[in-house]
């Protein structure tokens, strides 16, 4: 059996199979798996018995839940207005020179994923980026690389 | 004059450590929930999340409204570009906000709340957790059974809206809802709910210290208390400021400006730019009685030098409304659209420039159809920048 499928009943076991915990169970997938496969929603639909429809369209709603494949690390970095004005295209490009990608792409080892997001609230130490979870700000090229170095480090071992 | 004052008065009482707040929380939970909601109803507190409805009131009819369940919820999804108090009030002085809603839920009548924290802030959780946990034990050697719980979101502006909050929390499309009713009477769960903003919660707190007295005399009628400002852009001291209501735009931009600062927006991408030459006239705080530019705000403050291009400015904007809009109704999806590939067809000469007074017909048609604030609020940035920088939006 899929290992989704452990996954998924653990977590209507956890949050229930009510419709209120779509959210945490679809946002539990995500924190394993990084996306949501339609294979995935298919299962979160038949275990809380809702409509496949329904799920997918409470999923594809927000930004933060992906569809498509993404890698084990997603960068967003955020092109809201101070942070667009205060250098976020240096830091876009220091990124796509660094792992050879463009933005919107993942690289070939499914290590990293390259997005833009809409204002992460730190316009005060523009500009800014989450690593999955994890905030970074008052980014300069020099700084995005040697964030970047570590996490390759960390993942390569 | 539009207010009685102009002066930028700083003031400290929301990062202020209160030590005593299991006393005051105490203390307030052995009020008649009538005092509760005479104490804030005349400290004049008004939702600092941008709206402003006077939160004495919103406390009031819910607790009025018939139904035995009921919901307090905390507004943590702070999205508009900009805004950046919310994060450091939960990080720094958690237990205000907590303290807030456990005096709400004894108001009310709830006996479980929310807080709504957006995604982008999942970095919070943990060390959110940890105050909750210590505050459900106070809370229980109070005899006090009310819990708290976080609900996550997942990256949409929109459901900051209250009613698109409530959808996003029971597992549906963050799409906001028609209006009336209003939460007070059917919110989460068809139940009738207080929906606050963070920094109302932490302002009661101080109310519930310090007596509405102490409140009130901060600002100037119509706009009391002080007010977190999130100040950014192009300024030597970007930062979070808790300054009183009431001051003049200009003072503001001699505090904090570059020397250089040629427009400031107030209230983020879904509030106002103010060119230079209307700093003066304008104030910061809700409408008062006299004439006079008053702006609301929840807070953001962004500045803008002379380097700056104001068609950049909208264009970022538009792209952020034309993702955030929700698609439920049509003047907003397709408004935000059109207003964001008009300006770059104008720019691009494929449209003549009269073309930019029939985007601001449309931003008007967008005010009064859209069906809820994001809509009708594209208005107001697009129109404020079109109309004092309409050059560069032509050149």
């Amino acid at each position: 059996m899929n290992p989704i499928n452990d996954l998924i009943k653990q977590l209507t076991e956890q949050h229930g199979r009510k419709r209120e915990s779509l959210l945490p169970i679809l946002q539990g997938v995500i924190e394993q798996e990084k996306y949501l496969s339609e294979y995935a929603m298919i299962e979160i639909a038949r275990a809380m018995d809702l409509p496949t429809a329904e799920v997918y369209g409470t999923a594809t709603f927000y930004s933060f839940m992906e569809h498509r494949k993404a890698g084990t690390y997603i960068i967003r970095v955020c092109k809201t207005i101070t942070c667009s004005m205060k250098g976020k295209n240096q830091i876009l490009q220091t990124i796509e020179d660094m792992l050879k990608i463009s933005l919107g792409e993942t690289t070939p080892d499914g290590r990293f994923s390259l997005l833009q997001t809409n204002c992460l609230g730190w316009c005060h130490k523009a500009p800014a980026m989450l690593i999955n979870d994890e905030v970074f700000t008052d980014l300069t090229p020099e700084k995005v690389r040697e964030i970047l170095k570590t996490f390759l480090q960390t993942t390569q071992n | 004059m539009a207010f009685d004052t102009y002066l930028l008065k700083r003031a400290d009482f929301i990062f202020k450590d209160e030590e005593d707040w299991k006393n005051i929380l105490t203390r307030t939970l052995k009020l008649p929930p009538n005092a509760i909601i005479n104490e804030l109803m005349s400290s004049e507190l008004k939702g600092r999340g941008g709206a402003g409805f006077p939160t004495g009131l919103k406390w009031k009819l819910t607790a009025e409204a018939p139904g035995n369940e009921k919901y307090i919820i905390c507004n943590a999804d702070e999205g508009e570009p900009g805004t950046f108090k919310d994060r450091e009030i939960l990080t720094l002085v958690p237990h205000k906000v907590l303290t807030a809603m456990a005096v709400c839920a004894h108001v009310i009548g709830a006996q479980q709340g929310y807080i709504y924290l957006r995604g982008e802030y999942k970095y919070l959780v943990e060390q959110l957790n940890q105050a909750i946990d210590e505050f459900h034990t106070i809370c229980q050697s109070l005899g006090c059974q009310f819990t708290i719980r976080i609900f996550l979101g997942s990256g949409a502006y929109i459901c900051g809206e209250e009613t698109a909050l409530f959808e996003s929390m029971e597992g549906k499309r963050g799409e906001p809802r028609n209006k009336p009713p209003y939460p007070t009477q059917v919110g989460y769960k068809n139940c009738p709910t207080v929906i606050n903003n963070v920094e109302t919660l932490a302002h009661a707190f101080t109310i519930f210290k310090y007596g509405a007295k102490k409140f009130y005399d901060l600002g100037v009628q119509y706009s009391r208390g002080s007010k977190l400002f999130s100040v950014s852009g192009d300024t030597p001291k970007p930062g979070i400021y808790e300054l009183e209501l009431g001051m003049s735009l200009e003072d503001f931009v001699n505090e904090f400006g570059d020397g250089d600062t040629k427009a400031v927006q107030v209230g983020g991408a879904s509030g106002f730019l103010v060119p230079r030459k209307k700093f003066k006239a304008t104030a910061i705080g809700y409408k008062g009685k006299l004439s006079g530019i008053s702006l609301p705000t929840g807070g953001s403050m962004m500045l803008f030098n002379s380097s700056r291009s104001m068609y950049n400015v909208l264009d970022n904007y538009l792209e952020f409304f034309r993702e955030e809009s929700c698609g439920q109704c049509t003047p907003c999806r397709v408004g935000c659209q059109q207003l964001y590939q008009g300006i770059k067809a104008v720019k691009r000469g494929e449209k003549p420039a009269g073309y930019l007074d029939k985007l601001l017909k449309l931003t008007e048609t967008m005010k009064l159809t859209a069906k809820c604030g994001l809509g009708q609020s594209v208005a107001n940035s697009f129109s404020s920048i079109v109309e004092n920088f309409r050059e560069e939006m032509i050149y």
